[in-house]
């Protein structure tokens, strides 16, 4: 029977069951780390985890893979937060990616996304030695999600082999590790989009300006309102740069993320949307759709 | 900055329609494709409206190309994700799926496959409420129905839903179902489940799954849907006493020290009495701190950290518990064990056990029979294969706590580790301490180790030799006895031939057999370095967590490992015995290096060359050895 809150019963039980994953990696593993992304889901995370170790400091740093194309907000919106709460905050770029000139207009989602994410990510857990990475994805994103453990191994290359997982009991989490070996553990794995959005209003927690409405200059490509965000956006001759109400149901490199036409400018407004919502929020996220069965392959290469 | 400008103390805005106690429930659905699961709970998510739209078009373009329905939607494609993963060798324990009503969300826990069945049932059932078991109404009550019904019981499951499904097939016959539900109260009354509810249902069109069926009008009970929203979630959780095991110490200053965990059952108020199970001590509990203020009652499942009214020892593994009614704090069980690896589970061999958040070492000591779940059977077993399940006696190098598993899953809740791949190889689930450390007692003696080593005049040590049969091993330790006997040693040596004809002259040559003599031969090692001798083992011992285990059991420093390094080729061309002759003929099995694996040492104090040296040069290299560590001091 739980009884100490002023959240709904289904959010207080997903948010006690997300402290405890954070926490048994911290007593168990040599050297967390959380990956934070700065969008919705590590807003909760980070949120999540300043719960579990309260009064304590994160007992862990946050790494942000920056692929030099992000939002402008995203950006100024991490250095606010790391600020604000004292966060120890790693910020990663690829150079030789940079070096190489790999962006996500000339390369294709696919390429790039390898260079700019996967490899970076790699890079970087390398360098500091990792043995266990905190990331925000939930289980309802993608069919392909739905059976993914909340503790998943990597190899020394950072490679997931699907065919060597551990099945996972009750809440006793096996933690064990070879050394070099890395664990991606995933504490919002039984929330849904919905659920974050909930917990965020309830809970009152900042998020980037952009998953609001406002009026923002997009153009129209391929089906997707593409947000023109810098002038690195190169605009077709036969493409209009419109000013439309718009906000994001996920945050990314802006060249590959699409907006959806919305009016929703509260918090508030996003959950009463989503609860009437028609489509599922991956829809506005170009590098699922590249190639078949996309996903499963950039998780085997070692992307969240 | 912020985004959100609402100020706190309004209600959150738009969530007028949600229910402040909305409750969740977990449940697992057991049955095959063939029963029409995947029908049924693609069911279940579109009627709920768990499924956006774009993925309902993509539903309707597929059930029009592949779909078995003709025109009509096919929900079961819906969980296809899966089968095509499944195609491609990847394992899936568990699906989980989500939807809701305004009354309650629910999570499935769907575990396909035939295939290592068992292990992802369990895995499922692990964290389930409620199981849903699906039957099909054209078929005759089948052994698998049995073996879901066991395993959901022995999880620990109270509540199931018999989903006769497919009503459709048997037109809609009372009696048919009527005698469905008759067999299965029959078999099932020996699993004392606290509620079983029989439903008519046919998944593809939605008969009673969500809506009441006017086909079926001769059925006036609930629907699989309303059954999932009455279901009482717990009703004895009040009742339970308070647990909660320790699972990180908070420590930011000197001046703070708090203690994390999940309250595994029970209540816990600020002022409430408490123990520490490992240590027997009481404490009061002073306050529960949180960072939106201090609590002043939290319960099962929440997520807190209490501070102690007294400075006492207390760290992660520890169980907090109401003194009223303590835990068991014992070092051998008896309990249900389901086998999860490929690797058999060996009687004897060395386990990590992890239970809440203790980690000890752990053995199974006795193996006391397999249970066949498709008749509940008992069988003699001598180890266990994946998949099996089995009722066995467990050992802890330390005292633990733990409560039976039928009363609190969590401190009673168990999975065993493997120590060298690190793979989760098995789960268990407590009945009940045996109390051993309380009846057998350690009894210390005067004369002890190092009085008899100094009337010696040595340092008592294992001297450990491993390798294949034909590497040399006892032909170098005869020769290293004799050469320390020349200095005035005493010694003994330990020959695995000979062992095998007495002290282990009960045992084969199955890994299981292989493990207990190598345990055997290791306890009789330790009690000759215990009366102050040199001791040397030859033996094949070809299992590294054995030797780790023979390792682990002296003190540091009193084990040499000694590999005697011979490739198979070179000990088949000497085959002294004339061994490998007769394995290679098919005369008897199980024979290391030519069908039953050698584990390379990766550690070993010493490698000996037996290509490059003589068994002479070999055994002088040893006495070297001991020389150089000050053994023969």
């Amino acid at each position: 029977m739980s009884v100490m809150t002023h959240l709904p019963a289904d959010l207080h039980r997903l948010e006690a069951e997300a402290i405890f994953i954070l926490r048994e990696v911290v007593a168990e593993c040599r050297k967390p780390v959380m990956l934070y992304s700065i969008g919705k889901d590590s807003s909760v995370m980070l949120h999540l985890a300043r719960k579990a170790f309260y009064p304590a400091k994160l007992p862990f740093p946050l790494l942000h893979v920056d692929t030099t194309w992000k939002f402008r907000d995203m950006i100024r919106f991490r250095d606010e937060t790391a600020e604000r709460l004292g966060l120890e905050l790693i910020v990663h770029v690829n150079r030789a990616g940079v070096e190489q000139g790999i962006n996500p207009i000339q390369h294709g989602s696919a390429a790039y996304t390898g260079v700019m994410k996967t490899d970076a990510l790699k890079q970087a857990l390398t360098a500091h030695g990792f043995d266990a990475a905190f990331g925000g994805a939930r289980r309802d994103e993608e069919l392909s999600r739905s059976k993914e453990r909340v503790f998943s191994f990597r190899s020394k290359n950072h490679v997931w082999d699907p065919r060597n997982q551990r099945p996972e009991l009750w809440n006793v989490f096996n933690c064990r590790i070879a050394p070099g070996e890395s664990i991606r553990v995933f504490p919002l794995s039984n929330w849904t989009e919905l659920d974050v959005w909930r917990y965020i209003e309830y809970e009152d927690i900042p998020v980037v300006p952009l998953y609001l409405a406002a009026r923002r200059s997009v153009v129209r490509r391929g089906g997707n309102l593409i947000m023109v965000d810098d002038a690195r956006l190169p605009i077709g001759a036969d493409e209009v740069v419109q000013e439309v109400a718009v906000r994001f149901r996920t945050l990314g490199c802006y060249p590959l993320t699409g907006a959806i036409e919305s009016s929703a400018t509260t918090v508030g407004d996003i959950v009463r949307e989503l609860e009437t919502a028609s489509t599922s929020e991956r829809q506005g996220r170009l590098i699922d759709f590249d190639q078949a069965g996309s996903m499963e392959r950039k998780k085997r290469e070692g992307y969240f | 900055m912020k985004a959100i400008s609402d100020p706190k103390s309004k209600p959150p805005s738009g969530l007028s329609a949600d229910p402040v106690q909305r409750d969740l429930l977990r449940l697992i659905t057991c049955g095959s494709v063939d029963d029409g699961k995947s029908t049924l709970i693609g069911r279940l998510l579109l009627d709920c409206g768990a499924v956006f739209e774009d993925r309902r078009q993509a539903l309707e373009r597929d059930s029009k190309v592949v779909g078995t329905t003709g025109d009509a939607l096919d929900a079961a494609l819906l969980l296809d994700g899966l089968q095509a993963e499944r195609e491609q060798g990847i394992t899936i324990d568990v699906g989980y799926h989500h939807f809701a009503t305004p009354r309650r969300r629910f999570i499935i826990a769907d575990t396909p496959g035939h295939l290592h069945y068992t292990r992802n049932m369990v895995t499922g059932a692990s964290n389930a409420d409620l199981a849903v078991l699906l039957v099909d109404a054209g078929k005759e009550m089948l052994e698998q129905t049995q073996r879901h019904s066991f395993i959901c019981a022995l999880l620990g499951i109270r509540d199931i839903i018999l989903a006769v499904n497919k009503m459709d097939l048997v037109n809609f016959e009372e009696s048919v179902f009527n005698r469905i539900r008759d067999v299965f109260a029959r078999f099932s009354a020996s699993l004392h489940f606290r509620s079983v509810v029989a439903i008519p249902t046919s998944a593809v069109q939605g008969d009673n799954v969500t809506r009441r069926s006017e086909r079926m009008a001769w059925y006036d009970g609930p629907t699989l849907l309303a059954q999932l929203e009455a279901v009482e979630i717990n009703p004895d959780a009040p009742q339970r006493p308070f647990r909660m095991p320790v699972q990180w110490v908070n420590r930011p200053d000197a001046a703070f020290r708090g203690y994390a965990g999940t309250v595994a059952s029970g209540e816990l108020r600020p002022g409430d009495e408490v123990l520490v199970s490992r240590t027997n001590v009481r404490t009061r509990i002073e306050r529960i701190v949180s960072m939106d203020g201090d609590l002043a009652r939290v319960g099962a499942g929440d997520a807190v950290t209490v501070l102690l009214a007294d400075d006492i020892d207390v760290s992660r593994g520890d169980v907090l518990a109401t003194p009223d009614k303590p835990l068991q704090v014992a070092d051998a069980f008896a309990c249900d064990l389901v086998w999860m690896s490929e690797a058999p589970l060996l009687p004897g061999r060395s386990y990590l056990l992890k239970c809440g958040s203790r980690t000890v070492g752990a053995t199974v000591t006795t193996l006391k029979y397999r249970v066949d779940v498709a008749n509940f059977a008992h069988l003699a077993a001598r180890q266990l294969e994946l998949n099996e399940i089995a009722y066995v006696n467990i050992a802890t190098v330390e005292p633990i706590a733990v409560d039976p598993y039928q009363e609190n899953r969590t401190t009673g809740g168990f999975v065993l580790i493997d120590r060298l791949t690190n793979e989760t190889v098995g789960a268990g689930m407590i009945r009940f301490g045996l109390n051993r450390s309380a009846n057998i007692h350690h009894a210390d003696f005067d004369v002890t180790k190092a009085a008899r080593a100094q009337l010696n005049g040595q340092r008592p040590i294992i001297l450990w030799f491993t390798g294949l049969s034909g590497a040399g091993k006892s032909a170098i330790a005869n020769l290293l006895e004799r050469k320390l006997y020349a200095l005035g040693k005493r010694t003994y040596l330990l020959d695995g031939d000979n062992v095998r004809q007495g002290l282990n002259r009960d045992l084969g040559f199955t890994e299981a057999d292989r493990v207990e003599n190598v345990r055997r031969v290791a306890e009789t090692a330790k009690l000759f370095v215990d009366a102050g001798l040199i001791t040397l083992v030859a033996l094949i011992s070809p299992f590294r967590a054995e030797r780790r285990m023979a390792r682990a059991i002296v003190a540091e420093g009193e084990f040499v490992e000694i590999f005697v390094d011979t490739p198979v080729e070179i000990c088949e061309q000497r085959d002294p015995k004339g061994l490998y002759r007769k394995a290679r003929r098919g005369e008897f099995r199980n024979f290391t290096g030519i069908d039953s694996p050698y584990e390379r040492p990766e550690n070993s104090e010493l490698t000996l060359d037996t290509s490059a040296e003589s068994a002479e040069q070999l055994a002088d290299r040893i006495v070297q050895y001991l020389r150089r560590r000050g053994a023969l001091d």
